[in-house]
């Protein structure tokens, strides 16, 4: 076995000189990385944050000498402690991805095989590269998963991929990595797609394997809070360009350049507080209980949720993966009917399944999804998007349902030759404006937003909030606001309603609820939202043990 | 005109079969026109003359027909017939396997377990039996392989529109109180019809292969209506005393058939997103 860690820290490790990266779109190369420069010592934590587009995570994977398809290095140099990458021979390669380098990609669940057990995978590329022999693999599995803090590390490698939680999964992907002791470990957002709870054992594991070997770490990622926690150095980017490089601690505390001043700055949006008078009810859920499969069979997904939502308020559900948030909203819509209780628009009951309802209920009834690529049909124009509920609902045509067309199109803050486009040639945040758009033009009372910020970059997130907002003071629209984000509920509501396990745990006004004392789980939710402050990943845990 | 310019683009391979995917519809469209005879009219009697002595281009079949005649009008009957099955099978195909997948449930598991019934017959058993009960006419027979081959398009169709129907547009459209009708032909087949348009050229040739199978087995299109397969079987004779005639008719289908195969290879990976290496 290679001796490692013979070579003390501080050492040159990872050097890319004016990396360049096309893309292949429309017939032709566009370049995607335009020129970056980047340098890693070994033991050395580097942050690579930036916008969707950005070009971090085509920068990550060329640090082992790979392009996505459809992508090509069109120019640079790499060095990998005295390798040069780009150029070497496919062995010389091998010897090199894996074994000194490795990758943790965002999704987990997509990136194990779900027929080999944890600890088999683990060992494959140990053993591949003749680093180690099965048993000692073995061996050594059991010994990062305790490191990682996994419950239960001698079994734990014996399950399925599915057999055990995203979190976990998420750090027996970090143990998969740590498995060949390798020099670098490229990070691509492994937490991005986990709940806030969940994402404080990762980021913890992380931070403590990458300390104990001494492994240097591309950690990419576009949360400028998540990166403050462990990055030691700091890269922002923007449209495959540096715009500020720097140590961690310092940027934090000045950024020179305006965009990253951006990025720190993001969420100032507050709406201002509601005013006390009593809003007339709009939409009652009554002691709602709902499940899957069938009424017999099957786990309760809700259980006794009661709610009121006022006229031209804005009720947060706050929760985590699994606590039935969206399952409520499809109760509410009539897509999965509730097995008990009812619903009641305007005081009136309504139908429990949505085929029962009459179009003007429906019309009602407005949902807004979280990934706006899979909510606008591809193949239909923007004009026959948002006309299409125009001739649907109203019977518009020609002449009038353009003009009404155009009407929303300007409520969106899109120009009209916006009409013509088809979705997919929309930026992510256009997206979105446009599902609002068809959302709007069927003038509903109220409009079940379903996570429609979490998909979008924080800065394009902040422009959509501010729309919703806005159309809410001229139009008068209820918003029942779906989201695990604590930032966006902060900006939004005006009241939160928490949720855990199909139940709701607390219900009240934002200021109540954001202020102490909190329930136990809301308490939870709320302090592991991560902050700009470097040390704030160290005091938590410290003060969770203490507790 | 996009698909022109597209296609100004493609390989060569792509472009010879379109070329001779061309020639043949004019042939077929044409035929009356170019045909030198009729395309039952028997010159010599006497079977396989050549054509230097006959005097015509492929010489003369087995009953003294001029074979490049009949080779004319067999593209315009198998062709015809074999487009009119197949837009008949997709079009049964396609609105069957939409409707099972937007539906879902126990329609679903109706409508794919018939399918799965008929598919567990051989085709070529299945059709003969039918053809032999219900005797071989032209639209009995274009009802039978139509019918046969949408078991096939109700898969694929299925297939991809249960990848459709679970996106959030067409839940917005259900939210929005549209009927199954719209959603399968403005939601769904939009998004499914460029692998379904691919799958139609490779349907096409199967039809084609299949129509030309029967008519050798004497249970296609029926005599004397001139047609590849048949010709192929009643000339088969001739082949043992060296005599090319079965091989023309033979080739017009094998042309045809790889042809449009290149067009479809063209499309598909065109449509698919794959690349070659660059």
């Amino acid at each position: 076995m290679r001796s490692k860690r013979d070579v003390g820290a501080g050492e040159r490790l990872l050097t890319m000189r004016g990396l360049r990266i096309d893309g292949f779109t429309d017939d032709r190369w566009l370049p995607i990385v335009k020129g970056v420069d980047l340098h890693l010592d070994r033991g050395e934590v580097l942050g690579l944050i930036g916008e969707s587009g950005a070009g971090k995570s085509t920068i990550g994977i060329a640090a082992m000498g790979y392009a996505r398809p459809g992508c090509r290095i069109s120019g640079g140099e790499i060095d990998f402690d005295g390798i040069q990458i780009l150029g070497a021979a496919p062995a010389e390669l091998r010897a090199v991805r894996g074994a000194r380098i490795a990758y943790v990609a965002q999704s987990a669940a997509a990136s194990f095989n779900p027929a080999h057990r944890l600890i088999d995978q683990y060992a494959e590329t140990p053993v591949q590269h003749g680093i180690l022999s099965y048993p000692e693999a073995a061996a050594n599995a059991k010994d990062i998963y305790r490191r990682l803090d996994l419950p239960n590390p001698d079994q734990i490698g014996f399950r399925y991929p599915h057999q055990v939680s995203g979190g976990q999964l998420q750090r027996a992907m970090v143990a998969m990595a740590m498995s060949c002791k390798p020099d670098l470990i490229v990070f691509d957002e492994p937490t991005t797609a986990l709940d806030v709870t969940t994402q404080i054992e990762v980021l913890a594991a992380i931070k403590d394997i990458v300390r104990q070997f001494n492994t240097a770490a591309i950690y990419i990622t576009h949360d400028l809070a998540v990166v403050a926690q462990l990055a030691d150095r700091i890269m922002v980017l923007r449209h495959g360009l540096t715009v500020e490089e720097g140590g961690a601690r310092a940027m934090l505390a000045a950024p020179k350049e305006e965009y990253t001043r951006k990025l720190l700055a993001v969420r100032t949006f507050t709406k201002a507080a509601a005013d006390e008078s009593e809003s007339a009810t709009v939409l009652e859920v009554d002691n709602v209980w709902a499940r899957y499969g069938g009424t017999d069979a099957g786990v309760n997904v809700l259980e006794e949720v009661s709610l009121k939502v006022g006229r031209k308020t804005t009720v947060a559900i706050v929760g985590e993966s699994g606590s039935g948030k969206s399952t409520l909203a499809r109760a509410i819509t009539g897509l999965l009917p509730p097995f008990e209780g009812r619903v009641l628009f305007n005081g009136r009951e309504l139908p429990a399944s949505c085929r029962r309802r009459n179009k003007n209920l429906l019309r009602h009834l407005q949902m807004i999804y979280q990934m706006p690529d899979v909510a606008l049909n591809p193949r239909q124009k923007i004009r026959d998007v948002i006309g299409r509920p125009l001739s649907f609902y109203f019977g518009m045509h020609g002449a009038e349902r353009a003009a009404r067309v155009r009407e929303l199109l300007e409520m969106i803050e899109l120009s009209d030759d916006f009409k013509d486009r088809y979705p997919p040639e929309l930026s992510g945040g256009q997206k979105q404006r446009v599902c609002i758009a068809r959302a709007l033009a069927a003038r509903p009372e109220l409009i079940i937003c379903d996570e429609v910020t979490s998909a979008l970059d924080q800065l394009v997130a902040e422009e959509i909030l501010k729309l919703l907002h806005r159309l809410q003071e001229e139009l008068g629209i209820t918003y029942l606001f779906i989201t695990h984000d604590l930032a966006t509920v902060k900006a939004i509501a005006d009241e939160i309603v928490v949720m855990l396990q199909g139940r709701i745990v607390e219900h009240g006004k934002k200021e109540e609820v954001l202020t102490p004392p909190h329930h136990e789980y809301t308490d939870l939710l709320l302090s592991s939202v991560p902050e700009m402050d470097p040390d704030w990943l160290d005091n938590l845990l410290q003060k969770r043990r203490a507790a | 005109m996009l698909f022109l310019k597209e296609f100004a683009k493609a390989g060569w391979p792509a472009k010879i079969g379109m070329a001779v995917i061309l020639v043949y519809l004019f042939c077929a469209i044409f035929a009356p026109l170019i045909a030198p005879y009729a395309e039952t009219e028997v010159i010599i009697t006497s079977p396989w003359v050549s054509a230097e002595e006959s005097g015509t281009l492929l010489g003369l079949d087995q009953l003294g027909r001029d074979l490049w005649t009949r080779v004319l009008y067999g593209a315009r009957n198998t062709i015809t017939i074999a487009i009119v099955i197949t837009l008949l099978a997709f079009f049964i195909g396609m609105a069957a396997g939409f409707f099972a997948a937007v539906v879902g449930g126990l329609t679903d598991q109706l409508l794919s377990r018939i399918v799965d019934i008929i598919m567990a017959f051989p085709t070529l058993f299945f059709a003969l039996i039918v053809l032999s009960i219900l005797g071989t006419s032209v639209p009995v027979l274009i009802v039978v392989i139509a019918i046969l081959d949408s078991t096939r398009v109700f898969r694929i169709s299925r297939a991809l529109a249960m990848d459709i129907s679970v996106m959030d547009y067409v839940e917005v459209a259900k939210l929005r109180g549209e009927g199954l009708w719209w959603i399968m032909r403005r939601e769904v087949l939009p998004n499914a019809l460029t692998p379904l348009i691919a799958e139609f050229g490779l349907r096409f040739c199967f039809v084609f292969l299949f129509i030309s199978a029967l008519s050798f087995l004497g249970l296609g299109i029926q005599p004397p209506a001139a047609d590849w397969g048949s010709m192929v079987r009643e000339n088969a004779a001739a082949i043992t005393y060296g005599i090319m005639t079965p091989l023309v008719p033979a080739l017009a289908i094998a042309i045809l058939t790889i042809a449009v195969n290149l067009v479809v290879d063209w499309f598909l990976r065109k449509t698919s997103g794959l690349r070659d290496e660059v």
